[in-house]
């Protein structure tokens, strides 16, 4: 039983249409190995009346000049809180960065001052949200609020600023910019709320864009739109983004490298091909059995049975045991190591264990 | 299908008043046939009408124009006797199971609010054994009625939320976005339970959700719906395979499939603009301001609602011969806006 779920997921990976694979690669870019940012063992909590929530437990990767790197898992494994942490935007109290570094710049993050990460946020790192009406101030015309931060990080003059932003509204596909600058946020339908903001995050030219599901709210149709902005934009500028979402499809589409968090850890890392092909984590790969494919006929849906743990008293082993149908006895008691499969795919299982191969043979 | 439709929905509309004299369509003359057993899911994007369609379908919203039979009976037009009886035999299951649960209530309580509505059971003990049945059937155990909806998971409480739905035993329910606000993972439990129960109890689906990968899997027949209208309407096979209307053809390219060597090679076509507003919608065609096909006719004439192929509907002039025969048609794309 154990082993056809394992064959299931390699069937997954063997139906791929053999004509694909020969093309394959052929519209994969090559990535700099240019570091922009590097999280070192995150460890991020909060105080709440139930007790601490212990958020993150140890959260480590890196980011290269010009990738796409998507973060995945269920509600509530850490993945905003990532990308709040980064962004020095965690609430303290409730939260507390406990330990772990986020360095960027020879700085790290975690240690500046206030007015130290002003001077980066929506500088050198932008963020935006799955709700465009959070970050858009809804009594202010839209030129003002393009033109706001870079007035003050780049000290031009209005007309300067206007212009840039009449370029950035021109980058994101809004028709019409000069006129629309004098709009305010109610005057545009939710697809365009989403690409000012996005207008916004990239005026000050940052190197790394974090966007925490940025196409959530949005109909497929204008997900289309705003994923293809992305891809544009990134080619043009060279950005570095950050893509928080829970849609294995628009990770196919837009991500260079993959991490699937589970219950506040990274468990899997790797290549976009390798985690979608070669997975190797059975949390991964239960991920990619529970979603139907357009594209396929009539494949039974396999779900993970059960939910993800309490992270007020998170299991010590790994927190994946409860639903892992291949668990044995040492997965509950010790946290697995990271295994280092090929130069960027990495998983933290025991099945990676040499000892876990005597078990299932 | 040769046996008679268990739902029949014809040239059903639905308007709200919004002020000022305006009206906004949200939805404006659908017609589809749905037969027992089968699970028909409607589609479209946000604003489509999908909800106000299974509202006004199970009559919780009135009609303004058509009609809904239910085995025969307009459903809009019952004694307060007749609709309490409908009641029992048409159940709909909401998107929210945050929201659609009293916080207040035990789930014993939630399970048995329609029993008692209903005078179903006579002694405590019936209603008991009944409602560890009906926890048992969603998946969860008897221990689990005397909780509060608050210490369930989102899948749970959509499990308890299936429960209430089936208190009655009913023939027919709608699920209004039964999966959206769930994890991936939770998604699959659902429909797996959803399918479960309808092959145990012969259960009719009306299955409402805007993820065509899902409502592919779970669906026999699709509908399709844009800004009001049905646009298309075949198998779920069929619609993946050889869709007609240029904007099923827009949403299924839209969709972005999680395979990257497949999804990184297909060809996308990207509809230019958004959603026109329903309470002034375009004349002629209502997709016509977004379509990459669009002809003059399409500003001119609103399409016939037309059977292609044995049970494959469509309304787009670019399958209505007689229009493009027409000498006056311009058929060259005019591209709009
Ligand atoms: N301000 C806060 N106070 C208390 N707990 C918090 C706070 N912010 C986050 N958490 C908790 O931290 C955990 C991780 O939350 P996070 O928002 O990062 O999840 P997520 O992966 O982004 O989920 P989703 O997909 O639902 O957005 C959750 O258990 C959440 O309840
Ligand atoms: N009670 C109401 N009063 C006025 N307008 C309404 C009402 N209910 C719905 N509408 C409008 O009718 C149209 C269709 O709404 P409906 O909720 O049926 O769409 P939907 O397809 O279910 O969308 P979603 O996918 O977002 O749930 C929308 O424009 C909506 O704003
Ligand atoms: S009728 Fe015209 S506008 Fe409408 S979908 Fe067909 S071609 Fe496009
Ligand atoms: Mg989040
Ligand atoms: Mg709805």
């Amino acid at each position: 039983m154990n082993e056809h779920q394992f064959d299931n997921a390699n069937a997954l990976v063997c139906n791929r249409n053999e004509d694909l694979d020969r093309q394959k690669g052929k519209n994969r870019k090559t990535v700099s190995t240019e570091k922009v940012l590097t999280v070192e063992e995150l460890h991020v909590s909060f105080k709440t009346f139930g007790g601490e929530v212990q958020a993150l437990r140890g959260v480590s990767f890196e980011l290269y000049k010009g990738e796409t790197l998507a973060i995945v898992g269920e509600s509530g494994c850490g993945k905003s809180v990532t990308a709040n942490t980064i962004m020095g935007l965690i609430p303290q109290p409730p939260g507390r960065i406990k330990n772990g570094k986020v360095l960027f710049k020879g700085k790290d993050l975690t240690k500046l001052s206030k007015a130290g990460l002003r001077k980066i946020q929506g500088v050198d790192i932008s963020m935006i949200f799955q709700d465009p009406m959070t970050a858009l101030n809804p009594t202010l015309q839209i030129g003002e609020q393009l033109t706001e931060g870079y007035r003050t990080h780049h000290k031009v003059s209005k007309a300067n600023a206007r212009e840039k932003a009449i370029e950035m509204l021109e980058l994101v596909g809004i028709p019409n910019p000069e006129e629309r600058l004098k709009q305010y946020p109610h005057q545009f339908s939710g697809g365009m709320r989403q690409r000012i903001v996005i207008a916004i995050a990239l005026i000050c030219e940052p190197e790394l864009l974090i966007a925490d599901e940025p196409t959530t709210a949005l109909d497929v149709t204008i997900q289309a739109q705003i994923l293809e902005l992305f891809n544009e934009i990134q080619e043009k500028t060279g950005v570095s983004i950050i893509l928080i979402t829970h849609d294995l499809g628009v990770v196919a589409k837009i991500a260079d490298r993959i991490a699937v968090m589970y219950a506040g850890k990274v468990i899997e890392i790797g290549e976009k091909r390798e985690i979608f092909y070669t997975p190797q984590h059975p949390y991964t790969k239960g991920l990619l059995n529970s979603v139907p494919r357009l594209d396929l006929k009539e494949e039974e849906l396999q779900p993970i049975e059960g939910t993800p743990p309490d992270l007020f008293a998170p299991p010590v082993g790994c927190p994946f045991t409860a639903r892992c149908p291949f668990a044995m006895d040492v997965c509950d008691r010790v946290y697995p190591e990271t295994t280092h499969l090929t130069k960027n795919h990495a998983v933290n299982c025991w099945l990676q264990d040499e000892r876990a191969k005597l078990v299932f043979t | 299908m040769t046996q008679p439709a268990l739902l029949s929905v014809i040239e059903l509309k639905r308007y709200f008043d919004v002020g000022r004299g305006d009206q906004l369509k949200a939805v404006d003359g659908i017609s589809f046939d749905i037969y027992k057993g089968e699970t028909f899911g409607l589609v479209g994007e946000s604003g489509c009408g999908k909800s106000t369609a299974g509202r006004t379908i199970l009559g919780l919203y009135n009609k303004t124009d058509g009609e809904v039979l239910y085995d025969g009976q307009s459903v809009h037009d019952m004694t307060s006797k007749e609709r309490r009886h409908f009641l029992k035999r048409m159940q709909m299951i909401f998107q929210d199971p945050y929201a659609s649960l009293n916080p207040r209530s035990t789930v014993y309580e939630i399970i048995t609010e329609p029993m008692q509505i209903h005078g179903l059971y006579k002694t405590k003990k019936e209603m008991r054994n009944r409602v560890n049945e009906l926890l048992e059937d969603v998946g969860l155990s008897g221990d689990h009625a005397n909780r509060y909806p608050h210490e369930f998971s989102g899948g749970q409480r959509q499990r308890i939320g299936i429960a209430r739905s089936l208190a009655l035993d009913p023939e027919f329910i709608i699920a209004d976005e039964p999966i959206s606000a769930l994890d991936v993972s939770v998604q699959a439990q659902v429909v797996k339970l959803l399918q479960r129960l309808q092959r145990e109890k012969g259960l009719t689906y009306l299955f409402i959700a805007h993820d065509l990968s899902m409502v592919k899997y779970i669906s026999d027949r699709i509908g399709v719906m844009y800004l009001g209208h049905m646009v298309e309407l075949t198998t779920s096979a069929q619609l993946y395979e050889k869709p007609l209307h240029p904007y099923t053809e827009a949403l299924l390219s839209a969709i972005p499939i999680p395979d990257p060597d497949i999804e990184e090679l297909r060809e996308r076509i990207l509809l230019q603009g958004e959603l026109p507003s329903p309470i002034n919608p375009p004349s002629g065609c209502v997709f016509r301001t977004r379509c990459p096909y669009a002809m003059q006719v399409c500003a001119e004439l609103k399409p016939k609602w037309l059977e292609k192929e044995s049970g494959h509907f469509v309304a787009c002039h670019l399958h209505d011969e007689k229009v493009m025969a027409r000498n006056d048609t311009i058929v060259v794309p005019e591209l709009s806006q």
